[in-house]
């Protein structure tokens, strides 16, 4: 009995659905939910009091805690109200109920790094359309539903500092040999390839690029390279490494070997990885964005668009703090900037 | 009706009610019409995969394939969606896969009589395993936004949730069939005593078959609701729902050993567990607290049924020792 009524049921649905043509992917258009775009009064104050909400990716995730560190510092300059919450897992929909939660709270600022761009949308366009402004960082939101967006770094960005690190290592001339991740890490090539147009500028004439190794950002492979990198090449001043696990692998083989202070180390790494290799003077010099610096900047962002002094509209401008000057870029992005430097009078500022 | 009274499912339901009440008076922001959507929002798929899942612990079995189900839909919801299917075609196609899911299970523990809770760890695994081979780590999102704003949107841009009419005529269909019909009574004498029930001349086999046919059904339903309301088709969704369910089903009064239970008391706790929820987090208490809470609540429901029921047997013993002197 109950066999036929549910086949009944089935049938039933799929005959009505068959009959009429249907909405598909061609047919329908995605609706954006742009904004009425108001105007930006460059003069506005910075209002105080703003309620500002950190929702990272997940909690307890040691990277976004730096972040949002710096955004709590903001924050308190900027004199408002802090906040984190977030999930316990860094699922796609987990983040919907804390929107949800920070509109019902009547947040003036939600600094959020989307799990999914697309899963956090409805509820981030409700809570602009509670006129709450919304910054993402780390990784974005679908442009639609979301006011601003931190970029830590552009290729380009990333990609000169590489190169203008790699020219004061070498005291301005030289071989240099770069330890890259895998051979199609699409990140690593970008940079790779911004570094080799600076490198043919008549700055960089008396550099000479002889090998790019690739270590696979597998430690043993990379310290392997890095060996094979000096036997092969004797005059090597410096090794690139624009990957965390590369520039951490090449400076323990220096700092090992009787290179020590003939070759250096430089690239992108984490300061707790490379700190002991910057104290025994390994390495001098290597770079990554500041994520402190990411929270830091949001905050500044948000206000500015909860106090009318922008809109997110390129070339919008305002200042953040200690930061200086900021310009909104297309679609929203606002550029931390070059990456911060790292030295050995400064590392032991830095956690993370 | 003084035993009525002081059963399991009556008091979730006051505490329930006292929960509703208190934080409306004492949270801000919690009685709002917005957070009434935002609550409704966050209980549908508990909800609603509760409902077949309460008829299945009644009759003594589990179902933990579930929000695996849900994933498989979800990602075959996108995919269908990316070959240029007409969304009309998809939602019938996805509840007709999530029942033939449950016909998996369903002759799994019928068929070969193997345990429902073996079965639906395997098929836990083996559909969450499926929906990554459709769809991998990828995700589908561009939906169609009259389906996707009819979920999260209220009727007549009023107080009530649209998703709200399907819990409600859903949950009287579960409902009216569990408490007022003979094929209700079956399920709890299932859950009784299996074996008394075929002498009865109730087809034990076939019934269970039947529920996780529909509870895998519910399930797709599910899938296509979840994707919709997060705009996004992806094989990881609704992960771990399954224990929210059985969470909810447990702490209202439901035997885990089958047999006992209803429904209102089901849908109590399924409420209690979010609005409480709801209230904490707008209360700015952490996740990992909210858990703990969570976690708390659900031994206390296993706990104290047992010992209030144990107390009572003892009063009574000592009345009859008394009567008896």
């Amino acid at each position: 009995m109950l066999r036929h009524r549910l086949a009944a049921v089935f049938a039933a649905t799929l005959l009505v659905t068959a009959g009429c043509g249907g909405t598909t992917k061609d047919s329908s258009s995605s609706s954006g939910n742009q904004q009425a775009s108001a105007t930006a009064d460059p003069n506005a104050k910075l209002k105080e009091g703003l309620k500002i909400a950190y929702l990272p990716k997940q909690l307890n995730n040691p990277y976004s805690d730096v972040e949002t560190s710096g955004g709590e510092e903001a924050v308190k300059e900027l004199k408002g109200e802090y906040k984190k919450v977030g999930p316990n897992d860094a699922a796609a929909s987990s983040q919907v109920s804390y929107i949800n939660t920070l509109i019902q709270q009547q947040q003036d600022v939600i600094v959020v790094a989307a799990n999914d761009p697309n899963a956090v949308c409805p509820s981030l366009n409700q809570a602009r359309a509670a006129k709450i402004k919304v910054v993402t960082f780390d990784s974005d939101a679908s442009k639609t539903c979301r006011d601003a967006f931190i970029n830590q770094a552009t290729t380009e960005g990333i990609g000169q500092s590489l190169a203008k690190m790699a020219l004061e290592q070498a005291g301005g001339e030289g071989e240099i040999a770069v330890l890259s991740a895998t051979p199609n890490a699409t990140n690593q090539n970008a940079w790779i390839e911004v570094m080799k147009t600076e490198l043919a500028k008549p700055d960089y004439a008396k550099l000479k690029l002889v090998k790019i190794a690739y270590g696979n950002d597998d430690d043993q492979k990379s310290f392997q390279e890095a060996q094979g990198l000096l036997q092969s090449y004797p005059n090597l001043k410096v090794i690139v490494a624009p990957t965390t696990v590369g520039i951490a692998a090449a400076a323990r083989y220096i700092s090992s070997s009787s290179y020590k202070g003939k070759v250096q180390v430089t690239g992108l790494g984490l300061p707790n990885q490379m700190r002991q290799y910057v104290k025994d003077n390994t390495v001098k010099k290597f770079a990554l964005w500041n994520p402190a610096d990411i929270g830091y900047l949001a905050a500044y962002a948000g206000a500015a668009l909860a106090s009318g002094q922008i809109t997110g509209a390129e070339g919008d401008k305002f200042t953040a703090g200690k930061l200086g000057e900021y310009t909104i870029g297309k679609d929203g992005e606002i550029v931390l900037g070059p990456p911060t430097e790292f030295t050995a009078e400064n590392i032991d500022k830095f956690n993370f | 009706m003084a035993k009525r009274l002081a059963s399991w499912d009556s008091i979730i339901i006051l505490l329930t009610l006292a929960v509703l009440v208190i934080a409306s008076l004492a949270v801000d922001n919690f009685g709002t019409s917005r957070n009434f959507t935002f609550m409704v929002l966050d209980l549908l798929p508990i909800i609603l995969v509760a409902l077949p899942m309460t008829f299945i612990i009644v009759t003594g079995e589990i179902d933990l394939s579930v929000a695996s189900t849900l994933g498989l839909t979800s990602s075959l919801m996108g995919w269908f969606w990316n070959q240029g299917l007409s969304i009309e075609t998809i939602i019938p196609l996805c509840v007709l896969i999530g029942a033939i899911a449950g016909v998996l299970n369903g002759f799994l523990i019928t068929g070969l009589g193997l345990p429902s809770l073996a079965v639906t760890i395997g098929t836990l695994a083996l559909y969450r395993g499926l929906a990554l081979v459709v769809l991998g780590d990828g995700a589908v999102a561009d939906f169609p936004f009259s389906y996707t704003g009819w979920v999260t949107g209220t009727i007549a841009d009023g107080a009530v949730p649209n998703v709200l009419i399907l819990i409600v005529v859903l949950a009287l269909i579960f409902g009216v069939l569990l408490h007022a019909t003979p094929i209700g009574r079956s399920l709890y004498a299932i859950g009784a005593n299996a074996q008394a029930a075929h002498f009865a001349g109730i087809r034990v086999a076939r019934t269970k078959f039947w529920l996780y046919v529909v509870s895998g059904a519910v399930a797709g339903l599910v899938g296509v609701l979840w994707t919709l309301r997060y705009s996004s088709a992806r094989a990881d969704n609704g992960a771990g729902l399954e224990l929210a369910v059985v969470a909810a089903v447990l702490l209202g009064g439901v035997s885990i050993f089958g047999g006992k239970g209803s429904l209102p008391g089901v849908l109590a706790g399924v409420v209690l567990l979010t609005a409480l929820q709801n209230a904490l987090r707008l209360e700015d208490v952490s996740g990992q607290a909210l858990n703990i809470v969570t976690g708390a609540l659900l031994v206390l429901s296993v706990l104290l049924p047992n010992v209030i029921s144990s107390i009572r047997g003892n009063w009574q013993r000592r009345k009859l020792r008394q009567s008896a002197a």
